[in-house]
């Protein structure tokens, strides 16, 4: 409703130097200054930190617009920070952290011509928009997850649903010849759900690949040629983003587009460190990398035999999507070197561009195919529903704390409601008459 | 026939069960001139079917209606024979009263009650026609030809309007328990163009006490402590009666399921829908094979009769089946019955066709009350009742109605749930079908109903003064408690010989009282100069610190719920005209006139998208 305070990214995800947070409604300005800690003066801009606690998430320049001179007429503030999904989303997820809701698809500018911002032939354009929304407006792949999406979710709800009967008949027919429900039989339920809510919330993280890119690690011994096959990619293409100091981890990320697609270099740092760091830091750092990777660029040096650091290298990303070039066949063979799948290795020479195209291909060819993760695995590749789930989630959790401490049924029973409600509105189904025909159908009841 | 005219009155409720009371007093006590009619004076506030007052979910609608100045409370604080708080080993939200009445005696004490009330006028009449044509009532005309008029009229006919008993192929037009029906009445709404349709419920059979062996059967007793219904009453300790328990068994199931083709329900001539949760004997057995045994509860009828009520048992099988499988039961061998079960069909409205007021949406000034409107249960009648009576009182008056909104009151989920989402079945309370349990409890309803009861006129003076007494101490202990410091030297043996955690600092009495192993009650030792407070008090204080965070996040939610619910919808908007409202949302919409854009929100049918349109519409038409 008008009241509650929205956020949204404002900018469209991918190639932009800035990207935008917009944050409307009353508790707009409480908020920003919570997580700026800077008077905010109407109408001017203010450079500061973005801090969730003590931990800075990104630097941005921020601009507090009192309503109704604003563009909704509500309170509203804007987050100016490094464009790319990384710095945009995480200033996001510390609005919804703080109190602020999701916006809906248009809602800006229902909320613009609901305070007389806008005329009404415009107001006609968001009806449009509203009504589109949920229907055409997803691309066949996307409603292709959803699908997935309402499968799973539907699964949980019927786990929550079943939890839910037996909480009700147990509330509401004290009298009867049932089984009597124990905390033990909660908490196993709870147990359950809670696996799958997370799995839910797991894959939440992987559609964000989908919305926001691919993260790719380059990985290879000192002087393989790391930094060049990087710089290939970022110069070839000519769309570097931009730089983004990660403040929450000690990497540097880079971003280049490839045929369309958002790839993202992480770990960066270490590539681009002097020679003699790199061999202090050692291989190690390369093999830390492989954790928090999509894709790794595995890279081999055909002028040299085959090493301990890289048969190590080999070994650990083993289990991880990756693709094994050999660099520098202009200086050697690349069949002299001999490892297990060394017959997919693409044979490249980075400084002459030799052989470049194929890693492309390869890259494009993981995409395409679909291969994320696992080509059957669900994706939440919505916002609003990873917020659900990660609401329903919470519910579960404190469901969860409730019956560790032996509360009472009735009031475990409002956690998993709510949790029922949360997955429900992901789908579009909020019927709570459900629970109650259910009943029915389970247990003999009446007098 | 010749017609009379008999007289003027402000309101005229047809039926005196438990609706038709509750709106007659209701209306009566708002000072309006009121006349209540009942095809037979012996049916007043008759209990047709279990001889019990509240119940899980029942029992909080009694605490409202009490809280708001209704009788129910009293009147069954007055005849109970055994009282029950159930499910007092679950949270605050879900205990539930419940009282084992002595019918004849509720019936006495509530007709006696309509007999001695200011402006009210209890007659025995059979109501054949209502008056009515576009500008409104005008009056009811008996069957005698006397004719009343009135400004408005609450129709609470029960199970009597076109009501037909089934026993086994034995099809009977009769009200309850062999009362004469209201069949003219019914034929004549419909040729007026009142659309009606079947709802069912039955009843088991009554038996002598004598004939039943209570040695096979389990005891149930009342509580050492009777908590009453109403606020206004405190100690109610008395003698109380038991009731029994016992089951059938598999040779019962056989000679049921052997003789379902005999049963009115399996046969084709029952076409009302029955209940879920009353079904018979014949449905239990039916639908749920695989259960060995079902349950059977004796419950006495009274302190002046020796008649047992077999609450369980409802059927509609003929007789000599009735007899030869009630005798396989433990206890009821040699059983001897004295009124054989039936299933009962009747008219009744469907309530999408009232508005929140419970005012007809079609007929202007007719207000409906009870099963008429498609729920089931003393209680529901009840609460429905005294919200038509009331409104029927402000109508007269040209004021706004009084509707409670589903956080406020029971009374509030259950009135939106009928005129908002409907009912295929009898409807009947549950708190589940309540989404701010939490706050709405039984033990906070004066709290939360009696001030409005006040404004209304419906709450007398000393019901009022209790109120605001109990407010204020309320208020006064809860003060109290927490400025109450206690040491760890006072408390460290207290607290160690009931294996709870030891205090390093001082803390109040209200922090300890958090602890989930101690009671209010538990910690006397430590307060031993505290007041004693009565149960209705010392239970809001116990819930209150408790468990108030709990009710900090409900409250919350409340609040969310309101600001849709007081965004008010004009009721001459025409839905069909909204561009962007999928078609049969404005179908939807129209046909509902919803009060509030919450109400609308509820609606089947109507998505949120909708929802959204509508309030951009509601912006536009108001610039």
């Amino acid at each position: 409703m008008k009241d509650t305070t929205i956020a949204a990214i404002s900018t469209a995800y991918g190639e932009a130097g800035i990207g935008i947070v917009r944050l409307s409604g009353p508790d707009s300005l409480k908020i920003a200054k919570e997580i700026t800690n800077k008077e905010l003066p109407n109408r001017k801009m203010v450079y500061t930190k973005v801090k969730d606690g003590e931990t800075v998430l990104d630097e941005a320049l921020v601009v507090y617009m009192q309503g109704p001179h604003s563009y909704t007429g509500e309170d509203v503030v804007e987050f100016q920070c490094h464009g790319g999904l990384l710095s945009t989303k995480e200033i996001l997820a510390l609005l919804l952290r703080r109190g602020a809701v999701m916006a809906e698809r248009g809602e800006f500018t229902k909320r613009a011509f609901l305070n007389g911002r806008m005329d009404l032939s415009q107001a006609e354009a968001v009806i449009d928009l509203i009504k589109a929304r949920g229907s055409k407006s997803y691309n066949e792949a996307l409603s292709q997850m959803q699908g997935k999406l309402s499968a799973e979710v539907n699964s949980v709800r019927k786990k929550l649903l079943d939890l839910l009967v037996d909480l009700t008949v147990n509330m509401d027919y004290p009298d009867e010849d049932i089984e009597q429900i124990t905390y033990e039989k909660i908490g196993n339920s709870l147990s359950v759900i809670n696996d799958k809510l997370l799995n839910l919330k797991d894959s939440a993280g992987e559609g964000r690949i989908v919305r926001e890119g691919l993260s790719v690690a380059i990985v290879g011994k000192p002087n393989v040629g790391k930094s060049s096959l990087l710089n290939a990619f970022l110069k070839e293409e000519r769309s570097i983003v931009t730089n983004v100091p990660g403040t929450t981890r000690d990497t540097i990320e880079e971003q280049a587009q490839l045929r369309g697609f958002t790839l993202r270099f992480i770990d960066t740092a270490g590539i681009h460190k002097s020679q003699d760091e790199v061999e202090s830091i050692g291989i190690e750092k390369s093999i830390k990398a492989l954790e928090s990777a999509d894709l790794l660029l595995v890279l081999l040096d055909a002028s040299r035999p085959l090493e301990k650091e890289d048969q190590e290298i080999l070994d650990a990303s083993k289990d991880i999507p990756r693709i094994i070039i050999i660099n520098k066949v202009d200086l050697g063979e690349a069949k002299n070197l001999q490892f297990e799948g060394s017959k997919d290795a693409i044979p490249v020479s980075v400084s002459t561009g030799f052989g470049l195209e194929k890693i492309e291909d390869a890259i494009e060819k993981y995409i395409s195919g679909g291969r994320v993760r696992r080509e059957d695995d669900l994706l939440v590749t919505n916002i609003r529903h990873a917020n659900l789930i990660e609401k329903a989630y919470g519910e579960i959790c404190q469901a969860q704390a409730m019956t560790g401490a032996h509360e009472a049924i009735d009031f475990i029973e409002v956690n998993v409601k709510a949790a029922f409600d949360y997955l429900g509105e992901i789908i579009g189904e909020t019927a709570t008459d459900q629970v109650i025909s259910e009943v029915f159908q389970r247990f003999c009841l009446g007098k | 026939m010749e017609t009379k005219n008999l007289g003027q009155f402000d309101l005229i409720v047809i039926g005196a069960g438990h609706a038709g009371c509750e709106a007659a007093l209701a209306a009566a006590r708002m000072g309006k001139k009121t006349l209540i009619l009942s095809i037979n004076l012996e049916a007043v506030a008759n209990m047709f079917c279990n001889p019990a007052i509240g119940g899980t979910g029942k029992g909080h609608l009694v605490r409202e209606i009490d809280a708001l100045g209704g009788q129910m409370g009293l009147c069954i604080d007055k005849t109970f024979i055994q009282s029950k708080m159930l499910n007092v080993s679950k949270g605050p939200a879900v205990h539930s009263l419940r009282a084992q009445a002595d019918k004849r005696r509720y019936h006495e004490e509530m007709k006696r009650t309509l007999e001695r009330c200011e402006n009210l006028l209890l007659k025995q009449g059979e109501v054949i026609d209502i008056d009515y044509d576009e500008n409104g009532v005008h009056g009811v005309l008996l069957r005698t030809g006397a004719y009343y008029e009135a400004k408005a009229v609450v129709i609470a006919t029960g199970t009597f309007l076109g009501g037909k008993i089934f026993i086994g192929d034995s099809v009977v037009e009769s009200g309850p328990n062999g009362l004469a029906p209201s069949t003219m009445l019914a034929d004549n709404l419909k040729k007026r163009g009142f659309k009606l349709r079947r709802f069912k419920t039955g009843t088991p059979a009554r038996c002598l006490k004598d004939s039943l062996d209570f040695s096979k059967m389990k005891i149930q007793e009342g509580d050492e402590h009777v908590v009453p219904f109403s606020f206004l009453n405190n100690d109610l300790d008395k003698e109380q009666v038991p009731c029994y328990l016992t089951y059938t068994n598999e040779t019962t199931h056989k000679i049921i399921r052997d003789n379902f083709s005999r049963s009115a329900l399996f046969g084709g001539q029952i076409e009302g829908i029955g209940p879920r949760y009353c079904p018979s004997i014949e449905s239990k057995i039916d639908r749920f094979k695989d259960k060995e045994r079902h349950q059977l509860f004796v419950e006495p009828e009274g302190l002046s009769t020796d008649e047992m009520y077999l609450q369980g048992m409802s059927t509609s099988l003929p007789e000599d089946v009735q007899e030869a499988f009630y005798k396989t039961i433990p206890g009821l061998e040699n059983i001897r019955i004295t009124r054989s079960a039936y299933a009962i069909e009747y008219d009744c409205i469907d309530p999408l066709d009232m508005k929140q007021s419970l005012e007809h949406r079609e007929v202007k000034g007719l207000f409906c009350a009870g099963q008429f409107n498609g729920s089931s249960g003393y209680e529901e009648a009840a609460a429905q009742g005294l919200m038509a009576g009331i409104n029927a009182a402000l109508w007269i008056d040209k004021k706004e109605p009084f509707i409670l909104d589903r956080s406020e009151a029971y009374i509030g989920v259950l009135i939106d749930d009928l005129v908002t989402k409907g009912t295929n079945e009898p409807y009947r309370m549950m708190t589940s079908r309540c989404e701010y349990r939490l706050v709405l409890r039984q033990d906070n309803a004066d709290m939360r109903l009696t001030e409005m009861g006040r404004e209304l006129g419906l709450v007398s003076d000393e019901r009022y003064k209790r109120f605001l007494d109990d407010k204020k101490s309320f208020e006064d202990e809860m003060q109290r408690l927490n400025d109450l410091q206690i040491t760890p030297t006072i408390a460290n043996k207290f607290l160690e010989e009931r294996g709870s955690a030891l205090l390093d600092n001082r803390i109040s009495l209200a922090e300890l009282l958090k602890r989930p192993e101690f009671s209010y009650d538990d910690l006397e030792e430590l307060d031993p100069d505290r007041k004693k407070l009565s149960y209705h008090v010392k239970t809001k204080v116990e819930v209150a610190i408790k468990y108030a965070g709990y009710i900090d996040k409900q409250m919350q939610q409340i609040e969310h719920f309101k600001k849709l619910e007081t965004k008010k919808l004009p009721t001459d908007i025409d839905y069909m005209s909204i561009d962007g409202i999928r078609i049969e949302a404005r179908e939807k919409l129209n046909q509902f006139k919803p009060t509030s854009v919450g109400q609308a929100s509820r609606i089947s049918g109507v998505s949120p998208a909708d929802i959204n349109v509508l309030l951009v519409y509601l912006e536009r038409i108001k610039k």
